[in-house]
């Protein structure tokens, strides 16, 4: 409040013998003439010390950032102020999973084709831009950090069932699903009291992302009761259910957590950043029983990652794209990378040292980026999201799985998950 | 000026209450059953009105009446036992005990802990694979239930915790209110030879109609928008009340239209048919008790 006075004393003061821009940049314009621009991101993008660095270079630049601990209610506070058309800041960060949704109200997003600064060809991924890009050609996000998949399995309990357990070894079971399941049924035959994986709707929503089309068509029509690739992951789970595969347990649930404590299911499908996850949940009485090897059914995957965007809201927008293009240059991620373990989505920043260097203690020091990076560069293309994608994969055919995990027959919730998908697609 | 300090005055005093109460409380109602009107999407540019359609699509709504379902199945689970214990509890409470204040204080202390945590920790005792409701249950030969997985299950899980939050707290309301009982009125009945039942059910539950009634309505209120236990006991976190909404509630189905599907005006539509039959069990709560308690 008193800043403002200063401002404005200090305004009428020298507007008397120049003609300075007071006032003009509203709320945006710092005191000390600055550009204020605030950056809302959520869990760690590991940005802090590069804000620093932006600073530094920028003298006319401040960077505001507001930090929300987790995705949900960063997102929730998202769609509710694009509602109310004010309160964004200037550069939004954006995670996978709300892709869809952001997608279809990508209007009021910037082009950053259009206002952001000219980048280099092929910064990112392809597969990682196309995502984000609309129909028509518009860009309306950077991409920052990804989530390639690859597969993690307990070496202990493969030996047991008379599987080979070193990472080469495994790779042909994690050739295609039809072999990844075939071993599954070697598996649960051998170890009783396991299951070869720990929930259905994890491997199916792995199995799902693979296809070119998903549960919507690129003209948005809705085309899960027609898509065969669909139907065929939805039998090829479920049966491998009904034989006993699944140690039916909601993932990031407590009985999940308690799960990879007790050794219940031997494989889990593992985007980078699940690495952490099964450290922390399987804990340091499994430590070295845990493997990752570079091989996942029918080529790769990703699952999570995140992007920046500046919508329209922006009073600096062209400033806000600056500063995110600049973030999401390779050599920043790959600080970010070294701060948080974000596993960037450049690809020269795929093919730096620092990450192919990295290795990961718990998993009996593999060389896990230089594993992931070679995943992230199986991924062949991003599945078109139509508006509810998100919402269907949620809140449908998660649930809808679970309940034949629950006893449930298969044809009965798979004809459920069909309704649930048109009524939250209407 | 004192004249018009006399008449003003007053109403000043009382203002904030109602002033408070405008904004936070009749307005929204009001603005909710304006929203209700529209086909009205967060971060739609221009909600579209469509009069009473979000009403007619809720009453054809079969995830609607398995809701109210679920609501009204896990109400009753709750509520009815919670008042018969409250009242023995109650009555033991009123006997001569030792330490006397501590009993009293020890059936508050199920209140005084965090809904969340304690909706956790019956979340793990009523887990599926390996909570301990199980473990005992397989130990003294029933066998396991899948509490997710079974309706009737799920909707005993829940109202176990209700009960365990509020059945102390609605004891020492009952106690308060056996204690205003005069002593005269059991001390006559004493001299008649009227045995400790005949003056429970004689004496002490009919004098203690206000009271039940307060209690009655007020559970009613609450247990009709039960949220936090439902919302908490889905294992994946999401809100739709078990893989097949076995134990979703009608408050969670209004979170979940509003906040996942993002549809604002049929939330709102819930909320409002809500509203209208929170009022009507309460208030035939309200009859059947003045009548029954006589």
């Amino acid at each position: 409040m008193r800043h403002r006075w200063v401002s404005v004393l200090i305004c009428a003061a020298v507007s008397a013998a120049a003609t300075t821009a007071c006032g003009s940049g509203g709320a945006s314009q710092s005191s000390d003439g600055k550009t204020e621009l605030t950056i809302a991101t959520f869990n760690e993008f590991g940005y802090e010390e590069l804000f620093k660095e932006y600073e530094a270079a920028h003298p006319d630049v401040k960077i505001t950032q507001r930090k929300t601990g987790q995705g949900q209610p960063h997102h929730q506070n998202l769609f509710t102020k694009l509602g109310a058309g004010s309160g964004l800041a200037d550069i939004e960060g954006v995670e996978e999973g709300y892709l869809s949704q952001v997608m279809s109200k990508a209007g009021q997003f910037n082009d950053l084709n259009e206002i952001g600064p000219k980048l280099e060809a092929g910064r990112w991924l392809q597969w990682k831009t196309d995502a984000i890009t609309t129909k028509d050609g518009k860009l309306i996000g950077y991409g920052t950090d990804i989530g390639p998949l690859a597969m993690c399995y307990r070496k202990d309990l493969f030996a047991q069932a008379g599987l080979p357990s070193d990472p080469e070894g495994v790779k042909a079971l994690f050739a295609t699903w039809d072999s990844y399941f075939a071993a599954g049924d070697q598996f649960i035959a051998k170890v009783p009291g396991v299951a070869w994986f720990d929930s259905a709707a994890q491997v199916f929503n792995a199995m799902h992302n693979q296809h070119e089309t998903g549960y919507y068509d690129k003209s948005d029509k809705l085309v899960v009761d027609t898509n065969p690739d669909i139907k065929a992951d939805w039998t090829a789970v479920t049966t491998a259910v009904g034989k006993g595969q699944s140690a039916r347990l909601a993932a990031f649930s407590n009985e999940w957590n308690t799960g990879f404590k007790l050794g219940k299911f031997a494989t889990k499908t593992c985007p980078s950043w699940m690495l952490g996850v099964v450290e922390s949940q399987a804990g340091p009485e499994n430590k070295g029983k845990w493997a990752v090897t570079d091989a996942f059914p029918n080529g790769g995957g990703n699952w999570g990652g995140s992007y920046l965007s500046v919508p329209k809201q922006s009073k600096n927008a062209k400033k806000a794209a600056e500063l995110a293009a600049w973030l999401t240059a390779p050599e920043q991620q790959i600080k970010a990378f070294k701060a948080k373990g974000t596993f960037p989505s450049q690809v020269k920043a795929l093919d730096a040292p620092e990450l192919l260097e990295q290795t990961n203690a718990y998993f009996g020091d593999v060389k896990a980026g230089a594993l992931f990076a070679t995943q992230a560069k199986k991924v062949k293309a991003a599945q078109y999201k139509g508006p509810a994608d998100g919402q269907i994969q949620e809140t449908v055919f998660s649930p809808a799985l679970q309940s034949v995990e629950q006893g449930k027959n298969a044809e009965e919730a798979w004809k459920t998950a069909v309704e649930g998908a048109q009524k939250a697609a209407k | 000026m004192s004249r018009l300090d006399a008449k003003v005055s007053p109403y000043l005093f009382v203002a904030p209450f109602f002033v408070l109460f405008g904004a936070i409380g009749l307005f929204p109602l009001l603005y909710t059953a304006y929203v209700s009107l529209f086909d009205w999407e967060v971060g739609a540019d221009d909600p579209t009105f469509i009069g009473l359609e979000n009403y007619r699509t809720l009453f054809d709504d079969g995830q609607f009446w398995n809701a109210l379902f679920n609501t009204f199945s896990i109400f009753v689970l709750s509520s009815a036992p919670q008042i018969v214990i409250a009242v023995a509890i109650a009555a033991l409470l009123n006997e001569n005990l030792r330490a006397r204040t501590g009993w009293r204080m020890g059936v508050l202390l199920p209140y005084v802990a965090s809904l969340v945590a304690l909706t956790i920790i019956f979340g793990n005792l009523f887990g599926p694979q390996y909570g301990l409701v199980n473990d005992v249950l397989t130990a003294v030969g029933i066998g396991p239930i899948d509490w997710q997985a079974d309706t009737f299950g799920s909707h005993v899980a829940i109202a176990s915790m209700v009960n365990w939050r509020w059945t102390g707290y609605n004891a020492l309301i009952v106690l308060a209110a056996m204690q205003a009982i005069p002593r005269e009125v059991h001390e006559a009945a004493l001299v008649d030879g009227a045995s400790p039942l005949r003056r429970f059910f004689s004496i002490t539950l009919p004098m203690l109609k206000p009271t039940l009634i307060f209690v009655i309505v007020t559970s009613t209120i609450g247990g009709l928008q039960i949220f936090t236990e439902p919302k908490l006991f889905e294992p994946s976190g999401g809100s739709g009340g078990g893989t097949e909404h076995q134990y979703q509630t009608v408050v969670l189905y209004l979170y979940q239209s509003a906040f996942q599907g993002l549809d604002l005006g049929y939330a709102s539509a819930i909320a409002w048919v809500l509203f209208l039959i929170v009022i009507a069990v309460a208030g035939i709560n309200f009859l059947v008790t003045r009548r029954a308690v006589r």
